[in-house]
């Protein structure tokens, strides 16, 4: 692009915009309303306040920066449509409704384009094209913002649910229990030894419950962490009982060769529970019932 | 050059690894130990590593030719105190120790030297006696 046509360029939308600020603001809020209206995410004064806020901002930048999207000059467009974007993804809009926050903008800008190019088609063209190119940036930008702060919340869930799944129980003086719910992978796996490790120290237990009731598979990378976690207790020494194996599991490990002759397995928690009593050497009697 | 001091109490012996071990040192106390096992014929022998922070795959297998050697001469070892970082250590290393006993902490380490030593006495009638 030579200087020349990128300098008749600049400015160009403060023509297009001039006076009739208000009349395009209509129009699109109008589209925008045709198209995806979410009058239940954003009240309309709302969405009316941050559609001319956008329209300012986009006008002084094209004034200094033309329609280049990556110049310094739209950092302030880039800026507010990361809040717009950000806030619409917390707010439970769709991506394509999202997206239509830009895109939409097209429809009224370039019926004031050819409004006032009547006859003069090339320099419409032109225009058009250069107006077209800065929205398809701005749309896209907006779309990445959106999906980089869907993935925050779905990684931010991760690290919580990573947390939440290890919760170590104490059942009695000197025994812990351990439920594991879900597939366990390796990182998580981690955390659970960690944690089981941690607690056999802190509370002096001297035998471990691992109950894998809510385990849904037992593949040999799930059955190879179990054993690493059951031999580490050892180590420390303390015992560990797995329990909650349900016979399609037992199948599982019998058919996939796994060795699981060291470790005492449990079929019930409750099982496992009375075992772990008997080895700490208490024993409990019904006392008959008064009437 | 350092030690690791071995206390005797009554048939026991007690070893506490305070210092970070490093592989001269571990090689002295395999030696020391074995030597004060059949100078003292001790019926059992207690190493304490709860202060023992770092383990390579040397002072694993050490603690486990320790224990070999110590049922060689007829006592019996137990490893009280691993901290769990020690402990995931071995594990990854595939170091699981068969042949070594743990237990929590001193207390707990004692009660099962003992118990092991009566059931021994029961069973084979006393050395001493």
């Amino acid at each position: 692009m030579s200087e020349i046509q990128a300098n008749q360029k600049n400015g160009r939308l403060a023509d297009v915009l001039g006076g009739h600020l208000e009349k395009i603001l209509g129009e699109w809020m109008r589209e925008m309303n045709s198209t995806t209206r979410r009058s239940d995410l954003i009240k309309e004064s709302d969405l009316r306040a941050e559609c001319s806020h956008f329209l300012h901002l986009v006008t002084q930048a094209n004034q200094s920066d033309g329609t280049n999207f990556q110049s310094p000059g739209f950092d302030i467009v880039r800026d507010l449509l990361t809040e717009i974007s950000r806030s619409r993804s917390q707010k439970g809009f769709k991506p394509s409704e999202t997206a239509t926050f830009v895109f939409s903008l097209k429809r009224p800008l370039f019926n004031e384009i050819q409004s006032q190019h009547k006859g003069d088609a090339e320099s419409m063209a032109a225009e058009i094209w250069g107006l077209n190119e800065l929205l398809d940036a701005m749309g896209l930008y907006t779309m990445e913002v959106f999906l980089k702060s869907r993935e925050e919340i779905v990684r931010r869930q991760q690290e919580e649910l990573l947390e939440l799944s290890t919760p170590v129980v104490k059942l009695w003086d000197g025994i812990l229990a351990l439920p594991i719910i879900g597939t366990l992978d390796s990182a998580r796996t981690q955390v659970v030894m960690e944690s089981l490790l941690q607690a056999i120290v802190d509370t002096n237990s001297r035998v471990a419950i691992i109950d894998i009731t809510g385990v849904p598979t037992v593949d040999t990378v799930v059955a190879q962490h179990l054993l690493k976690t059951v031999t580490a207790a050892r180590l420390m020494g303390a015992d560990c009982i797995i329990s909650g194996v349900r016979p399609q599991i037992a199948q599982t490990i019998v058919h996939l060769g796994i060795n699981l002759l060291d470790v005492t397995t449990k079929s019930t928690l409750a099982a496992a529970f009375s075992l772990a009593l008997h080895r700490l050497g208490i024993t409990f009697s019904r006392d008959t019932v008064k009437s | 050059m350092e030690k690791i001091p071995i206390l005797k109490m009554g048939d026991f012996l007690l070893v506490t690894i305070q210092v970070d071990m490093h592989d001269r040192l571990a090689m002295a106390l395999q030696d020391d130990l074995t030597r004060a096992i059949s100078k003292t014929d001790a019926r059992g022998v207690l190493i304490d590593i709860s202060t023992l922070e770092i383990v390579d795959s040397f002072i694993g297998r050490m603690l486990s030719n320790i224990a070999a050697m110590s049922r060689v001469l007829d006592a019996e070892t137990v490893v009280v105190g691993m901290q769990p970082a020690v402990a995931i250590t071995l594990v990854e290393l595939g170091l699981s120790l068969p042949g070594v006993r743990t237990a929590l902490n001193v207390d707990a380490g004692m009660e099962l030297l003992r118990a092991s030593v009566n059931a021994n006495k029961e069973m084979y009638g006393s050395r001493l006696h």
